[in-house]
Parts: C-alpha cells; structure tokens; sequence
C-alpha cells in the first residue's frame, strides 16, 4: 500500500513545488533542508515552470514491469527554465522524435498503477514543443 | 451578468480510423461510415484519463479566465469514466490545479449528460451569489465494447467551463432540464462496457429528450431556431443530432460548426459541451448559442448563451478546438488500439 | 594507519547457480580465503551486499553469513552502497585493520539474483525512487542518458561502446569463473536486442550469482604467514547526488574522479603508474567514463582508445582483465571483491593466460547507481 508515500509526494509531482535557496538562488527539486551549494537553511517555496529543455535522453526499450506495456518508452532529463533537472517520460511522440536540446513542456498524467485494484498515481511527464 | 468566464477543451493526440475497426470485425466500412457520419475517433494515450483530461482542459479554462485558481468555490467533473467507483477524481484536479481546500467538490455522473449537469450545478452556485466562481467538467473516455456498435464511435476528451459573474464570455441566458426513467443505455456495477437498447436509443430515448428540453427552453426564452447563430445538441453519432436540429427548425449552418462528432467521435460527457467551445473558435460578439446535451437514463440539459465582447479577449489564451482536433494527430492500428484500451487480456 | 595487505582470495564461479542458496555462495568463497591465506581465525567480518532482501527476502544476513561460516560470535557487520557494496566492505575491513583495531578481516561480497525477482525493478531502487525509478527509468536507462550525451558531446560511437563489451569478452574467454567466457564480435554486440536507446543487450552486464571474498591483515601478520602478500596503497571513497539529473555533467561521474584523486594522493602516485585496473564496467559506456575519471585517457578520447586497443591485454593500460562485470558476470554485492581478487591474482602473478607481464601496481574502482558511490584502491604487488 503506497497511499502514504503517494500523497506526501503531491506537492512535487503536481506541482513541481521546489525550494529556492534565499542566499544563493540554488533550485532545490523536490524541496530540501539544507542548500547543497551554500549551506543555507532558507528557502522560498517557488513551483518550476512547466517548460524546459532534453539535457539527454534514452529510450527505454525493456522496462520494469510496471512499465512493460508501454515501451519504447522515451524518458528524458529535463531542465526547466529555472534551471532545476528533472527526469520524466516524452509522452505522445515517435520516439525518433526526442533530441538533446530540443524544447518540452511538463503535462499531467498518470505514472504508474498500483496494480489493478491500488491507487492510480499522476505526477508529470513532457510532450515536445510545437 | 452571469455565465462562462473561461473554458478549454482537450483531446488526446491518437486517432482511430472507423475503416481499421470495422476491418477488424469484418465489417463493411463504407456502409459504417455512412451510417454514422463518422470518420475516425479520438484514443486516450495509455496514461490518460478523465482525470488527466479533465486537468488539462481545466488549466486552459483557467488561462481564458483569467483568474486565480484558488478562487474557485466549487468543481464537478462529469463522466462515465470515472477512473475510481470509488474516490472522486475532482479531488486530483484541485491539488493539480492548486485550487482549495477551501473548496466543494462532486463527481458527477449522468450518461452522456453529465458535463452540462456539472456546469449547471456550478452556474446555480454563482448566480446565487453563493460563490464568485466555479467550475463545471465534462470529460470522458468512453467505453465501448469491442465488435459492438458503440466502439466506432466510443472516443476521449473533455471540456471544461468556469462561471463566473465578472468579465463574462458566455452569458447565459436561459437554463432548462428535461428528465425522465428511461432506460436505453446502462452500466452496471462490476462491468467493464454498457449494454444499450439498440434502435430504443433513437425515438423514446435521445430524440424525446432532445426535442423536449430545445422545444421548452426556446418556448420559455421566447426564442426560435432563427435567433440562433449556432445550435449544439449531443452527438452520439452524425445523424441524430442534425435530426433532431433540422426538427427543431435548424439549418445545416448552424450546426455544423459545433459538429465535431464527424472526426473526434463521442466524447460522451464531453461531447455536447466540447461542441460549444469548438464554436467559441469562430463565435462573435452579440451572437446566440443554444446547446441541448442528452444523457441515457435519461435527460436533456439545455442552455442559451450569448457572446460578449470579451470573447476576442480570450480566445487565443489557450489553443483552440481546431488545433486539438487537427494537429500532431497519431493514427493507430487496432492491435494498439486495444492495447490502449485496456481490451488485450493480460495476466497482470 | 598502519600498513594493510591482502592475503587470501577466493570466489564461487559467476552464473546462473541454480543448486546454490547466497549462504552456501558466501560460504565457498569465504572458506577459499581463508584456506588461501592459511589463517586459523578472522577476527571480524563485512559482508556487501546490495539487496538480499529483495533478491531473497533476507535481510540481517551478517549474522546469518558469520554463522554458516562457523564463526558465530565475531563482529560481522553488512556494508551496501548498491553496486558498489562489495569494494566498500573491503575498504571498511581495510579500515578497521589499518585502525589497529583487528589483526585479520574478512571482506566479502555476495548477490543472489535468479531466485525469481523482477531484478529490473530491484535494480532500480539504487536509484532515486520518488524522483527517477517512479518515472519508468531504468539501470540501463540511466547509463544510456551518460552514453547519449557523450555520444553528442564527444562523437562518442555506437562501434566504439561495443568494442568494449568485445575486449572484455576476449578477456573473459581466458577466465575459467566468468559467466560468459567467450568471444563475442562488434556485430553481435550491434545487433543485440536493444534495452535502452543507444545500448543494447550485450552492452549491459548479466544477471549473476556469485560471491568472493578476500582475507586482509596487518603486515606484520602477513609478512608471519608467509604467502604472496599485496600491500593496500590506498583506498578512496566519494559520493555524489542519488539522482544523476541532480548532477551538473552528464558525460561525467565526478564520484569516480573524486575517490580516484583520494587515492592516488594517498599512494602518491599517478594514473601513468598503474599497470592495469578492474574497472566498473556494469554497461559499456560506464568503462569509457570511467577510463577517463581515472585519468587514463584525455576526456572525451576514452572510445578511440578502446577501439584502438589501448586498454585492451597487451595494450598501454589493460583494464579489465578478468572479463569484467560484462564477461565474468556482476552478482552485484560480489563484483567489488571480485575486483579486488583479479587484481591480487595479477600481482601474485598467478592469472595464468590472462597475465599482464610483470605487473606490479593495479587498481580497482567500484561504483554503485548511476556513480552517486565509488570506491577506488590502489594495490601493490610485494615480493
Ligand atoms: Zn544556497
């Protein structure tokens, strides 16, 4: 049973609530305690921008098997326009499609299933620009 | 004034061609695709769900509104797709939306009708000053089981609409609801696909309703075919809802611009109301929308609309009902449509 | 610290091993040690292991492990850093005898893998799970992110990440315990059944049981047993953000480059002066980084010198001489010690056809996920 787990993760996968350090401007995704880059324990809670670029990519071809209906599965990591890293599935296109570089913007959908009769779990993915 | 102040549509990219069904049934398409006066059908991706549309076609209401989310008193989604029988799926939309907790929130369902039961709830609630704004959903992807009628058209997507009494786009004019046992199309509990009374959906069932609620509401309004710019009625397929306009007194004309069914298929929930904003792409200022839904069970909700001036003002703050429809369109086969689906039996 | 030395090796064969359950694995390997040392008694113990109760549905398993060993009673304590848990349990037992604090330890490293766990899914949790693992990511597909930006950044070829998988199954023919010892050619590797876009099947490491261990003591216990003694010159250790989008570089492991600078300094030496190195080759592209973290190749130029057989037997640097995790196999908590074993087996002097010619300094480098953890140790041959 992950329901637990599952809502305490809302803020970040709905929202892309993130921490951003007072002191330096450090992006902290999901939020943290403590800046890695400075030291500093203040932050501003922000929500990154949906929009972003691949930084790199690959093409899952064998998956786990909560996954194992939906290969190729294109994932990516991401970095918004703030400059926080995400990794995150390239929904909706060839997979010949997804490029180093190429511009993406963060949708809502459904991740993951717990099983047939556990919670369905939604959180973020990117489509391709234009 | 009171009516919609922002609304949004969404379909999913993949596409269905009614041909690639009625091959795999060995059927004739020519003969389906006459009959229906559908082309293809909108597919929800494998992660998509009236929730994922719901959200998406919500975010661009609230783009066209305007507003902040969190002002938002009240949402309803209305489907037959739930993905829960049990656990609301507004609930994902308002922490997806950043709306509430101070908030009402209720699934609604009605057949077919339960998008424009959601947007009347939620327009009783600010014209009674009860709240500043809220949010009503239609949203579905339809079931259809597989060989039968219902999954040449059986498609996804959805619309949703936020009333509001500020810097309105739609004024509504009048409202008017029709409502009768009538029991021409269900889903039990436990089963996947409805079960519908074949040729008893017509006459007693989509077309009584139908007529009933345009007939009464236009009587009520003072109203007649010819002070519509646009009529919208519920498209389970091409046919029935020209039928019941050209009965109710209207030209090809005005329909045809909310006649989306030919290549997004039945939205279900989201059929009639998705109608209304692929109008809103071409609606003027000072023109006249009447919208008549139909729900198995069965009932009409009806509305009049009228468009303001602000329509120009949000119109192009989120995509508009031709680009979801005719953009980045990915066709499937029926192998990954049933896939899709969900319909492929797996032992996991 | 007082100086440390590794006096007794020994590991099960790496396969499938349908008859073994992980504490008959451990037991072998861990008896081989000490028979190879020819010490009456351990002191202590570590074992490494990276999820035992997944794989098995068996956590606690020191304690387990110490007493089928027969020595029930002593510390045993189990070290995991996921794929790096094995060279980490050989650090920590390095530590403790260089510390004074016990004359002779066990460090040992077992996976059982093939006992019917998803181990995709297994694999995955040395990932980030909230952030990387919930969105489909897999072990492949993390290397494969490393393998797609080199590609873009360097000019890095699909021809050149096989041509690892190919030297480390040349190197793997000639070791009686790999997994796969054969040859495999370019093509093959090309055109394998791919797992994660640019890598294929036989770019990955296998899925293995296995298990070694290594016997280190203190040099004046050492130097008392009389057996080939290789002396630890240094032994580093860093960390780095779980998640490798969390990390600045793609192209890089800085973990890598971080515990292998530790050690050098330690050793006082540089890359130029190692002879051969076990490298953590889990997929093809984690070699070529790897090679270049360590400072055996210019960045960027690590596939040019796969491909033109710099790092091959007989090569400027041979790496992976034992086949690697590729060819011999990666029982993941065992593969570290392994390492360890290959390297000693060459400064002993004793890896029979796979023999780099008088060698007297090797290193190993280790690392678990995507390179959030590496340990790097430095060996020196004494005679
Ligand atoms: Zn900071």
């Amino acid at each position: 049973m992950i329901t637990p787990r599952y809502t305490r993760e809302i803020p970040q996968r709905y929202h892309l609530e993130a921490g951003k350090c007072t002191e330096c401007n450090f992006i902290a995704f999901p939020p943290r305690l403590i800046c890695p880059e400075c030291g500093s324990r203040e932050f501003e809670q922000i929500s990154l921008s949906p929009s972003g670029k691949i930084v790199t990519y690959t093409v899952v071809c064998v998956a786990a098997e909560e996954f194992s209906t939906e290969t190729p599965l294109p994932i990516a990591i991401i970095e918004t326009d703030e400059g926080a890293r995400l990794t995150a599935q390239v929904v909706d296109c060839d997979p010949e499609e997804v490029e180093i570089g190429k511009r993406v913007r963060l949708i809502f959908r459904c991740i993951q299933k717990e099983g047939l009769a556990g919670i369905r779990q939604y959180g973020y993915k990117a489509v391709l620009e234009g | 004034m009171t009516g919609i102040v922002g609304y949004g549509a969404y379909l999913p990219r993949y596409r269905i061609k009614i041909e690639e069904i009625a091959s795999q049934w060995g059927k004739d398409p020519t003969t389906i695709k006459n009959g229906l006066l559908v082309h293809e059908k909108t597919v929800p991706g494998m992660d998509e769900d009236t929730i994922t549309i719901s959200v998406q076609a919500a975010k661009y209401a609230v783009q066209r509104a305007r507003i902040d989310p969190q002002e938002i008193g009240a949402v309803y989604i209305g489907s037959e797709s739930h993905p829960y029988v049990v656990k609301p799926s507004g609930t994902v939309l308002i922490d997806a939306l950043g709306i509430g907790p101070d908030v009402h929130v209720a699934d609604y369902e009605f057949a077919c009708k339960a998008g424009t039961e959601a947007v009347f709830v939620a327009y009783s609630h600010v014209k009674s000053g009860v709240m500043r704004y809220a949010m009503g959903i239609g949203a579905d992807t339809s079931q259809g089981a597989p060989g039968d009628a219902l999954e040449f058209t059986a498609s996804a997507g959805g619309s949703a609409f936020i009333i509001g009494s500020e810097k309105v786009v739609l004024e509504i004019e009048a409202t008017y609801s029709y409502t009768s046992d009538t029991a021409d199309f269900w889903r039990r509990e436990g089963r996947v696909y409805p079960e519908h009374g074949g040729r008893f959906t017509g006459e007693p069932a989509y077309f009584r309703h139908v007529l009933g609620a345009g007939r009464e509401i236009m009587e009520r309004a003072g109203l007649e075919a010819k002070d519509f710019d646009y009529a919208v009625f519920h498209m389970p397929n091409g046919k029935f809802p020209m039928k019941a306009g050209r009965t109710l007194g209207f030209e090809k004309e005005q329909i045809e611009p909310g006649w989306v069914v030919p290549w997004m298929g039945n939205t279900y929930s989201g059929s009639s109301p998705t109608g209304l904003v692929a109008i809103l792409d071409v609606a003027r200022p000072g023109e006249r929308i009447l919208l008549v839904s139909f729900g198995s069970g069965a009932g009409s909700d009806a509305f009049v609309f009228k468009v303001t001036e602000e329509i120009e003002a949000v119109r192009d703050l989120a995509p508009s009902f031709k680009s979801l429809l005719e953009e980045n369109k990915i066709y499937l086969n029926y192998g990954e449509y049933a896939k899709f689906r969900g319909k492929i039996l797996m032992n996991t | 610290m007082r100086e440390v030395a590794i006096v007794g090796v020994g590991m099960t064969r790496f396969g499938e091993l349908w008859e073994s359950p992980l504490r008959n694995m451990f037991t072998e390997a861990a008896l081989t040690a000490i028979d190879d040392a020819g010490v009456d008694h351990i002191d202590s113990m570590y074992v490494g292991a990276m999820s035992s109760g997944l794989f098995v549905h068996q956590e606690h398993i020191a304690s387990l492990l110490a007493d089928y060993l027969g020595v029930a009673g002593i510390p045993s304590t189990r070290v995991e850093s996921a794929c790096a848990s094995g060279g980490l349990a050989v650090r920590q037992a390095v530590i403790e005898v260089g510390a004074g604090v016990s004359d002779i330890v066990l460090a040992g490293g077992v996976e059982k893998m093939t006992d019917g766990v998803d181990a995709i899914d297994a694999l995955a949790t040395a990932a980030d799970q909230e952030y990387e693992a919930f969105h489909g990511i897999t072990f492949p597909g993390l290397y494969a992110f490393i393998a797609n930006a080199h590609m873009h950044r360097y000019g890095t070829t699909r021809e050149q990440l096989a041509d690892v998988a190919v030297k480390n199954h040349d190197h793997g023919s000639l070791n009686p315990k790999a997994q796969f010892p054969f040859k495999i050619t370019r093509e093959a590797v090309m055109n394998s059944t791919m797992v994660a876009w640019p890598l294929r099947l036989l770019d990955c490491s296998p899925v293995t049981d296995g298990a070694a261990a290594v016997i280190v003591t203190s040099m004046d216990v050492a130097e008392k047993l009389g057996r080939p003694i290789v002396k630890v010159l240094a032994s580093g250790h860093a960390t780095d953000g779980l998640a490798l989008h969390s990390r600045t570089d793609p192209t890089t492991i800085p973990a890598v480059g971080r515990a292998a600078e530790i050690a050098f300094k330690q050793a006082g030496l540089t890359p130029e002066k190692i002879e051969l190195a076990e490298v953590h080759d889990c997929f093809t592209i984690a070699e070529l980084v790897v090679t270049e973290e360590l400072g055996f190749v210019e960045r960027g130029r690590s596939g040019e010198a796969v491909s033109s057989g710099e790092t091959r037997l007989g090569g400027r640097i041979p790496v992976n001489t034992s086949g690697g995790l590729k060819a011999k196999g990666h029982p993941v908590g065992a593969s570290g010690v392994a390492q360890i074993i290959e390297v000693v087996e060459q400064l002993r002097g004793s890896a029979g056809d796979r023999q780099v010619e008088g060698a007297r300094i090797g290193l190993t480098q280790n690392m678990g996920g995507s390179g959030a953890s590496c340990v790097v140790h430095i060996l020196e041959g004494v005679s």
